[in-house]
C-alpha cells in the first residue's frame, strides 16, 4: 500500500484562523479531535445518527463524523468550544446549568450546538419545533424533558435582552 | 464511625434538598470534561479488535502474519496471551462473576458464541492502520448452529454452547447431561394452590420481552500504560473503577498493588459498564508494544459486544377475589442470559409481585444461555420484564371484576412488614403513599380527551419495585487552610452523585456548597469503593461522606479544646464552627480553625468507610400515562406522561427528577421500539441508532416528576436510592394504556406497530 498523501487545509475555528494536515480518509471530527485538540465535540456513533459531534458549518448544523476534513477549506466551523464568549457562558449554557439539563454530559455539546443554530435561526421556537429541531440529537440520561426547557428558557431570556 | 440515625430529630436543612448547580457543570457544557476517548498520552498507539463474523463457530486458526507485516503495527493479541483462568465464582459488587467466563468473553478462546465476539486486538501508529490490520487478520473457523431464542435454547436438542454447564438447582437425573440452562431457582411462600382455591377470577398469560440495550452515548474506551517494571495505568469509562482494577487482575493474574485505573469521565453506563472489555486488552497490547495504547469501540461494537439486558418469556397467573384481594400468583420466568450465564432472571423474580401484599406466591426462574453478548446490568436489572407480565395482569384482573386498577393495587399494596416470594419482609416502604399520591394527581383527574379518526386514547398505570444496593464506599473530607473543603469519593459520577455528596458535607460542616469541592478519585487515592450502580451513591457514599464529616467537626472540637486549652466535653460543633459550652460566646468558626490547623495538631482531614447493607431503602415508582393509538398503523405516541417515585429524601430535587424522567424515557423506549433483531444465522442486524431506534425529543411529551418522600429510617437523611427504578413501570403502563385505549392486550415487547396492529386484529 502507498503511504496515505497528507492534505494542507486552513479553516476558521471558533473565530480563530487555523490550518491543519489531514489525511484524506480523516473526518473533520477526528481532525477536530486528535490533529485540533478540541475534544469537546464527541463521537457517539459515527454513522450521523446520535448527534453528539454535531459542530455548525458556515451556518449549519452538522454531523462532523459526516464530513471530510479535506471539505473544509476556507469554511467557518464552530464547536462547543467556540460557544462562550471568555468565561462569559452563552445563556443556552448557564440555562442547561440551571436547569439541570445535562447528567453525564457527553450529548450536551451537541445538544448546546444544535439548539445555538435553531435560535440563530428562530430566537421563538413552540416546544414542538425546538422537539424537532433536536431530534438528531440522542440524550439517554435526561429524557429530553429539562433539555426542553433549557432551550426555551435560554430563547426567552436573549429575546429579552 | 457508627451511624446512629435515630440520634437527631428530623432537622430543618441548610443545602440538603436545594438545587445548586453541578460542581463538574462548567466542564461539561463548555467541552473541557476529559471523558475516556479523549485521554492523550505521549507516544499513543491506537486499537483495533477483531471480532467474529459468526454467532457461533469453533476456531480452528488464527493468522496474524500478514496484520503484523503492515506498516505501522506495534502489537497482536489472542487469547493466547490471556493466562488460564480457574472456573469459579467471585463475589463482586450488586453480583458475582465467573473469572474465566469473563476472560473468554474479552477475548474467545476455543469457540465464539456471539456475532460480535473479540478474537484478537491490534496496536497501531493511528486508527485507520490498526484497523486495516484488523482486517488482516485471518479466523478460520468451523460454523456451528446456534440459538437465538431462550424457549429454543432450552429444548433437549438445542445447541449446546458450554459443553461443560450442568444446569444448578436442575433434575439431578440430568446432572450429567450439558444445557444452556445454567440456573433454576425457585421461591415460595404461602400455598398456591389454596390462593387459587379462594380466587373468584383467575387469569394466566404469557409474555415476550426482546432483548434491549442501556444505549449510553458514550461507547466503551479504555487507555492503558505499563511501566517496565510491569506497573499498569488504565483511564477508561466505567461505573467503577475498583471493579476494573479487580476483574484485570482476575483476567490478567496480576496483584491489584500492579494496577491503578482512573475513572474518566463517563457519558453513561446505566449498568452497562460495571464489567470490564477493552480494559485487558489495552493492558496487553500497551504491555506488548512498550507503548501506551488507546481502544475505543464502534456503535456496532456495542451494540454487538457489549452487554444488553435480557430478553425473556414469561409465563404469569394470578388470583383475585370479587371484592378484591390478590390471592395468588405463579409465575415461571426464562431469562436470556447471553454467551455466558448470570441473567438477572431472580432479580426479576423477587421483584415482580414485591409492589402487592400476596399471600401466596411461587416464582420458578431459569437462567438460560443463548448466542448473544453476555448481558449486564441495565437500570433495576430484570425487573422490568418482570412488572410488564405482573402489572398488565394485575391491570385485567380489576377490570375483570369492575374496580379501578389503581384502587386494586391500593387495596393490595406492600407495606412495612409484607414478605417478599424470596423470604425477607419489607422494610419501611411508600408503596401505599405513592398510588395515594397517583390517586390525587391532578393527571388522573384530567379528562382523556378524544382522538380523531382511527386513533384512539387511553390511559394506563403501573409501578415497580427495586431492592436498591448499600455495598461499600469511602471517603475523606480535607479541610483546606482557608476554610474551604475537597472532597474526595471512589463513586464515578453520572446522575449528578459529585454534588449530591458535596451538598452533605456542606451541611454537615456548614459550609456553602461551592465551597466544597468534589472529586472522584482513582483506584490509588481513595479506599476501595464499589460499583456507582444498585441506586447506591447518594445513599451509601453518601453515608461515607456524612460519616467523614463527623470526623472532621470532631477534630475541629479537639482543635478547638486545645485552642482554648479545655476539655473536649467542654466545646460543641454547631453550624459550622466551634462554641465553648463553658465560656459564653466564645466561638472559632471552621475557617479560623482551618488557618491555625498548623499549630494545633496538623491538617484537618475526615475519613469514613462504609459497607451500608443494613442502610439500605427499597425504591417503588408508577407511571400515568395517556397514549394515542393509531389503530390504522398500530404506531402508538404518548402524550402524557407522570412518573412517580418514593425517594425518601431527595438531596438534590432536580436530580432526583433528572433520574425519574431519564428511567420513565428508557423504559417508553423499551416499550415501543427497541429491540435486538437477529437474523436466522445469529447476525444483529439493528447494530446502530438508525434502526436500533431509542427515543429523540420529538417522541415524547414532558415528563412529569412527582417525588414522594417516605424516609428510610436507616439513613442519616432518610435517602432511598432513586437511580433505577423508573424504568420499571414504563412498559407496563403503556400496554395497560393502550389496552383501555382499543382493547387489545399487546403480550410482547417491544409494542411496536406490527405487534400492536397483530393484536388489534385478535382481540376479542
Amino acid at each position: 500500500m502507498s503511504k496515505p498523501q497528507k492534505l494542507h487545509l486552513s479553516t476558521r475555528l471558533n473565530g480563530e484562523d487555523v490550518e491543519f494536515l489531514c489525511e484524506a480518509r480523516q473526518s473533520l471530527l477526528e481532525v477536530l479531535r486528535d490533529e485540533l485538540g478540541h475534544t469537546g465535540t464527541k463521537e457517539g456513533c459515527a454513522t450521523g445518527d446520535c448527534g453528539a459531534c454535531s459542530v455548525i458549518l458556515d451556518d449549519r448544523v452538522v454531523c462532523s463524523c459526516l464530513v471530510l476534513a479535506a471539505e473544509v477549506e476556507g469554511r467557518e466551523i464552530t464547536t462547543v468550544e467556540g460557544l462562550a464568549d471568555g468565561d462569559h457562558l452563552h445563556p443556552l449554557q448557564r440555562k442547561f446549568l440551571e436547569h439541570a439539563a445535562l447528567q453525564c454530559g457527553v450529548c450536551t455539546p451537541g445538544f448546546l450546538v444544535a439548539a445555538r443554530a435553531l435560535l440563530d435561526r428562530n430566537p421563538d421556537p413552540t416546544e414542538r419545533e425546538v422537539r424537532y429541531h433536536l431530534a438528531g440529537n440522542l440524550c439517554r440520561c435526561t429524557g429530553y424533558d429539562k433539555i426542553i426547557r433549557a432551550v426555551l428558557d435560554a430563547a426567552a431570556e436573549m429575546r429579552s435582552t | 464511625m457508627s451511624t446512629n440515625p435515630m440520634e437527631e430529630a428530623p432537622r430543618e436543612y441548610r443545602v440538603i434538598g436545594t438545587r445548586p448547580i453541578r460542581h463538574d457543570g462548567i466542564d461539561k457544557v463548555t467541552g473541557r470534561a476529559v471523558y475516556g476517548a479523549d485521554v492523550s498520552l505521549p507516544g499513543l498507539l491506537h486499537g483495533s479488535v477483531v471480532r467474529s463474523p459468526h454467532a457461533h463457530a469453533r476456531i480452528l486458526s488464527i493468522d496474524t502474519s500478514r496484520a503484523a507485516a503492515l506498516p505501522g503495527v506495534k502489537a497482536i493479541v489472542t487469547s493466547a496471551d490471556l493466562p488460564e483462568v480457574r472456573d469459579r465464582e467471585e463475589a463482586l459488587g450488586e453480583g458475582s462473576t465467573n473469572p474465566r467466563h469473563l476472560s473468554h468473553n474479552i477475548l474467545a478462546h476455543d469457540k465464539v458464541l456471539y456475532h460480535g465476539h473479540a478474537v484478537a486486538a491490534v496496536a497501531a501508529t493511528s486508527p485507520h492502520v490498526a484497523a486495516e490490520a484488523a482486517g488482516l487478520i485471518q479466523v478460520e473457523y468451523e460454523v456451528l448452529p446456534p440459538v437465538l431464542d431462550v424457549r429454543a435454547a432450552m429444548a433437549d436438542d438445542a445447541p449446546i454452547l458450554h459443553a461443560d454447564l450442568r444446569t444448578a438447582g436442575g433434575d439431578p437425573k440430568k446432572a450429567g447431561t450439558p444445557s444452556n440452562v445454567a440456573m433454576i431457582t425457585e421461591f415460595e411462600i404461602g400455598d398456591v394452590e389454596a390462593g387459587f382455591a379462594a380466587a373468584d377470577e383467575i387469569i394466566e398469560r404469557t409474555f415476550d420481552t426482546a432483548m434491549v440495550h442501556q444505549g449510553y452515548i458514550e461507547p466503551h474506551n479504555a487507555v492503558a500504560k505499563v511501566d517496565p517494571d510491569g506497573q499498569a495505568t488504565v483511564w477508561c469509562s466505567t461505573q467503577g473503577a475498583f471493579d476494573v482494577r479487580h476483574l484485570c487482575a482476575e483476567v490478567l493474574g496480576l496483584p491489584l498493588s500492579k494496577l491503578r485505573v482512573y475513572p474518566a469521565e463517563i457519558g453513561g453506563g446505566f449498568g452497562g459498564k460495571t464489567t470490564i472489555y477493552l480494559e485487558p486488552l489495552a493492558i496487553l497490547l500497551a504491555r506488548a508494544s512498550g507503548h501506551p495504547v488507546k481502544l475505543v469501540m464502534s456503535r456496532s461494537d456495542v451494540l454487538r459486544a457489549t452487554g444488553p439486558t435480557s430478553g425473556s418469556h414469561i409465563r404469569v397467573k394470578m388470583g383475585v377475589t370479587r371484592d378484591g384481594t390478590l390471592t395468588a400468583v405463579d409465575a415461571s420466568l426464562a431469562y436470556e442470559a447471553g454467551a455466558y450465564p448470570g441473567s438477572p432472571v431472580r432479580m426479576g423474580a423477587m421483584c415482580m409481585a414485591s409492589p402487592f401484599a400476596i399471600e401466596n406466591q411461587r416464582m420458578v426462574a431459569y437462567d438460560v444461555c443463548v448466542n448473544r453478548p453476555k448481558t449486564a446490568a441495565y437500570r433495576a436489572p430484570g425487573a422490568t420484564n418482570a412488572a410488564f407480565a405482573c402489572e398488565t395482569i394485575v391491570d385485567e384482573l380489576a377490570r375483570k371484576i369492575g374496580m379501578d386498577p389503581l384502587e386494586l393495587r391500593r387495596k393490595n399494596a406492600a407495606h412495612e412488614g409484607t414478605p417478599m416470594v424470596h423470604g425477607p419482609k419489607h422494610r419501611r416502604i411508600g408503596c401505599a403513599e405513592l398510588l395515594e399520591a397517583a390517586q390525587r394527581s391532578d393527571h388522573a383527574s384530567a379528562p382523556l380527551g378524544n382522538a380523531d379518526g382511527p386513533r384512539k386514547r387511553g390511559r394506563g398505570f403501573a409501578t415497580g419495585y427495586w431492592f436498591n444496593a448499600g455495598l461499600q464506599s469511602s471517603a475523606t473530607i480535607s479541610i483546606n487552610p482557608d476554610g474551604t473543603a475537597s472532597l474526595v469519593t471512589g463513586s464515578p459520577d453520572i446522575g449528578g452523585t459529585r454534588t449530591s455528596c458535596a451538598m452533605m458535607a456542606a451541611e454537615e460542616l456548614g459550609l456553602p456548597v461551592e465551597l466544597v469541592r468534589p472529586s472522584v478519585a482513582d483506584t490509588d487515592s481513595i479506599g476501595l469503593t464499589d460499583v456507582t450502580g444498585g441506586s447506591r451513591v447518594t445513599l451509601a457514599t453518601g453515608l461515607a461522606v456524612h460519616d467523614a464529616a463527623q470526623d472532621v467537626k470532631r477534630q475541629l472540637c479537639e482543635r478547638a479544646a486545645r485552642t482554648w486549652k479545655c476539655a473536649i466535653e467542654e466545646v460543641r460543633f454547631d453550624d459550622g464552627g466551634v462554641d465553648s459550652l463553658v465560656q459564653d460566646g466564645e466561638r472559632l468558626s471552621l475557617a479560623e480553625l482551618a488557618k491555625g490547623a498548623g499549630r494545633t495538631g496538623g491538617p484537618i482531614v475526615g475519613r469514613a468507610t462504609v459497607n451500608a447493607q443494613r442502610n439500605v431503602g427499597s425504591a417503588f415508582g408508577g407511571m400515568m400515562v395517556d397514549v394515542e393509538v393509531d389503530t390504522e398503523t398500530g404506531r402508538v405516541d404518548v402524550t402524557r406522561c407522570t412518573v412517580f417515585q418514593d425517594v425518601g429524601k431527595a438531596i438534590h430535587p432536580a436530580y432526583v427528577e433528572g433520574q425519574m424522567q431519564g428511567g420513565a424515557v428508557q423504559g417508553i423506549g423499551w416499550a415501543l421500539n427497541e429491540e435486538y433483531v437477529y437474523d436466522d444465522e445469529g447476525h444483529l442486524e439493528n447494530d446502530g441508532f438508525l434502526d436500533y431506534r431509542m427515543p429523540v425529543a420529538l417522541d415524547l411529551p414532558m415528563i412529569e416528576p412527582v417525588i414522594i418522600e417516605v424516609a428510610n429510617p436507616a439513613h442519616p437523611y432518610g435517602v432511598r436510592g432513586v437511580g433505577e427504578v423508573s424504568i420499571v413501570a414504563p412498559p407496563a403502563a403503556i400496554a395497560n394504556a393502550i389496552a383501555d385505549a382499543t382493547g387489545a392486550r399487546v403480550e410482547s415487547l417491544p409494542m411496536s406497530p406490527p405487534r400492536v396492529l397483530a393484536a388489534l386484529h385478535t382481540r376479542p
